[in-house]
């Protein structure tokens, strides 16, 4: 009977890695289907902020309540899964609290992991009554309906039930121990402290240990399923940022935040134009000759780079962006959150054809038009307030850029009023139709 | 304080055989805005006191290109970007000052890579380090005490991580110091950035320039600070569309400097 469960626990426990496995490939490989880009300059800077804005939590914290909270249930999260290594252990060798040996330290241990998992389900109660009870408005705009909202709440009932599961675990635990029944009991004592689920003793007075055992070993069961089901519902859900930001930082722009990257392919365009050895009807390179030129900025997510994929599978929808968007917040179509949840859906759709066909094939379907407006992406005053506000350095404006150079560049569809100011730099050398020469007249002027 | 300022070109001082101290670029808006023409002359008008050996380009200069870029444009920028790059190395030019955040942003930060490397200066900068230097002398004069807030242009804080030297020049001006709710690196743009100068705004239920006022108007100054000339316009436009034009004026900070010493 013992090897039976051994045996179920072990085949769960693949199972559910092997599952989670197969989806961070299609994470990978999706994001594979974006233009490469070279991130890997200033290794040492990179780890710096890495560990300041994702280990440290820095930008979390610039929002004082929700930063607060949102560090507990990070800690919880980390520290608590220290106990997933001992459920593992315990459940593939049919053993009972393996690491009691500690003694003391894993009294501690279990004493801190038990505070911890009260404050976060604090936490997440109160995260619970921000989003539904305060309504606080970044979680209601727009795209915050349907599956975003109902993945966000998921994800808080989730944690809610998987921390009540590790306390009454705990409490039904601890009882048997107290009970001395077999298989729980230790001679050396009683393994573990339990400061905050010995409350729930009184709830199991009168319960034999038969009951003890269903309650704890249900508790058990549903808590590693649980967690197990967690790691497998990320993929499909807005939270892989709880992997996905680490990364993510690490790759974030280094430089100053008004430096927009120049395309290269322009300037070897430009080169040759500038270059008064040139041969314009020189014939093309043999290998070029069946090249297609290079597209000039991105209709769809395989002209945006792998970072700004990542930026996708990262964003967790927290709208930190959108409240701080100038344009959001006057009433405008764009919301950079959205931006980074059309990159992301599009990407999806993308790979579930490759899934499909094993190579992407047209759908007559884009990023431009079928997800993001172009009224939301000329709404754009590049100001960077999305950028600075998301606290895992994700970049919405490099992709609004990029949309805009290929509006621009490759349909000249740019706003008239704005076409007509780039054709005034072009013959005058400024927006308006002044002429050149008139430059400094204002030396002039009283 | 009316007649017509002398300003010396690259063209003048190559003619002559001499180098600047500085380059000061002027920008488009500097150049043929009405308002902006102020704040450019009285920057002239510190430089001089401060007896800075500085140049113009003048009828040699051109758009930096942000509005195109940020546009889309990427081609018309470099293209614009490549030529503007010629000019200055071919007058050798190692440091440029300019009164517009945008313009100091893309020559700063862009024209690097196309082979333009420059000490690039904001004028809020580069008024302090004369300051710094002993070399132009600020005191309060008119704006002592007087309630005032300073509007962070994007593209100077957010941008390039630059909020104390604006601020540290109004201090000099022993004004009464005031920020907005939203500051500094939260600070709310004024509306104009990334090509939205030259366009009409996207449907929506407010103007960006219309909320940003509020929230000045929330700390009651008597003047908004700008530090770049699309802010100006648009806080401009803003405190007319609140009709508060007779309490509250805008005024950049080098303008601040200049007329409180009457200069």
């Amino acid at each position: 009977m013992q090897f039976i469960t051994q045996i179920v626990f072990l085949l769960v426990l693949i199972g559910g890695i092997a599952f989670f496995t197969r989806n961070i490939r299609r994470i990978i490989r999706n994001i594979k289907v974006g233009r490469k880009v070279d991130r890997n300059d200033h290794p040492n800077e990179r780890w710096g902020q890495m560990a300041r804005i994702a280990i440290g939590q820095s930008k979390m914290v610039k929002k004082p309540i929700a930063g607060v909270l949102h560090v507990i249930v990070y800690l919880g999260f980390i520290i608590i899964n220290i106990e997933v290594l001992e459920i593992m252990i315990d459940g593939i060798f049919g053993t009972h609290r393996i690491l009691s040996f500690l003694g003391g330290l894993y009294s501690f241990l279990i004493g801190s992991f038990e505070i911890l998992a009260i404050l976060v389900l604090v936490s997440v109660v109160v995260f619970w009554i921000r989003r539904m009870i305060l309504q606080i408005p970044r979680f209601w705009n727009k795209e915050m309906t349907s599956w975003p909202k109902n993945d966000a709440l998921n994800i808080l009932y989730f944690e809610m039930v998987l921390m009540s599961l590790f306390l009454i675990m705990n409490a039904a635990d601890h009882q048997l121990q107290l009970n001395g029944a077999a298989h729980y009991a230790q001679e050396a004592g009683i393994a573990g402290a339990f400061p905050i689920s010995q409350v729930f003793l009184p709830w199991f007075e009168g319960f034999s240990n038969a009951s003890l055992i269903i309650v704890e070993r249900s508790s058990w069961w549903l808590h590693i399923i649980g967690i197990l089901i967690f790691l497998n519902y990320l993929y499909y859900s807005k939270h892989l940022h709880i992997l996905l930001a680490f990364p993510n930082v690490y790759y974030a722009k280094l430089t100053p935040k008004g430096k927009l990257d120049n395309l290269e392919s322009v300037t070897n365009e430009v080169k040759l134009m500038m270059d008064p050895n040139a041969n314009p009807y020189a014939a093309p390179a043999e290998a070029a000759e069946n090249e297609v030129p290079e597209k000039f900025g991105a209709s769809d997510v395989m002209d945006l780079n792998q970072i700004q994929l990542l930026n996708a599978y990262t964003c967790t929808e927290c709208g930190r962006c959108t409240a701080e968007c100038p344009a959001n917040q006057t009433g405008k179509k764009l919301s950079p959150r959205k931006i980074m949840m059309d990159t992301r859906d599009r990407l999806e759709e993308v790979g579930e054809i490759i899934n499909k066909k094993g190579k992407f094939e047209n759908d007559g379907k884009q990023l431009l038009d079928d997800y993001i407006l172009r009224e939301e992406l000329w709404a754009c005053t590049t100001c960077n307030a999305c950028v600075e506000a998301c606290p895992v350095g994700i970049d919405p404006l490099s992709i609004i850029v990029d949309m805009r150079r290929y509006l621009v560049m490759e349909q000249s569809a740019a706003p008239k009023d704005l076409a007509i100011a780039m054709t005034n730099i072009e013959n005058n050398g400024a927006p308006w139709p002044y002429n050149q020469m008139d430059r400094l007249n204002w030396a002039e002027e009283n | 304080m009316a007649e017509a300022i002398k300003v010396p070109t690259m063209a003048e001082y190559m003619a002559e055989g001499k180098k600047p101290e500085v380059l000061f670029w002027v920008g488009c808006m500097g150049s043929f805005d009405d308002r902006a023409k102020k704040i450019t002359k009285a920057f002239v008008r510190l430089l001089q006191k401060a007896k800075v050996d500085f140049a113009v380009l003048g009828t040699e200069e051109s758009c930096t290109e942000d509005p195109a870029k940020r546009a889309g444009n990427e081609f018309l920028f470099q293209m614009q970007a490549v030529t503007n790059i010629e000019v200055l190395n071919a007058y050798e030019i190692k440091k440029i000052v300019t009164a517009c955040p945008h313009c100091f942003n893309t020559i700063k930060n862009e024209y690097p890579e196309l082979g333009g490397n420059y000490e690039v200066m904001h004028h809020t900068t580069f008024l302090k380090s004369l300051l710094d230097e002993g070399r132009l002398k600020v005191e309060g004069g008119k704006f002592k005490g007087k309630r005032i807030t300073f509007h962070d242009p994007c593209y100077l804080g957010r941008a390039n991580n630059e909020y104390e030297a604006p601020r540290e020049l109004l201090r000099k001006l022993e004004v009464e110091l005031l920020e907005m709710r939203k500051c500094k690196s939260e600070g709310l743009c004024c509306g104009a950035g990334g090509g939205q100068m030259f366009k009409e705004p996207e449907s929506g239920n407010k103007d960006v320039n219309i909320e940003r006022t509020e929230q000045a108007m929330e700390v009651e100054p008597e003047i908004i600070a700008a530090g770049c000339p699309f802010c100006m316009t648009m806080m401009t436009d803003g405190v007319k569309g609140k009709d508060q034009e007779g309490k509250i004026q805008v005024m950049d900070v080098a303008e601040m400097i200049a007329n409180a010493e009457e200069l």
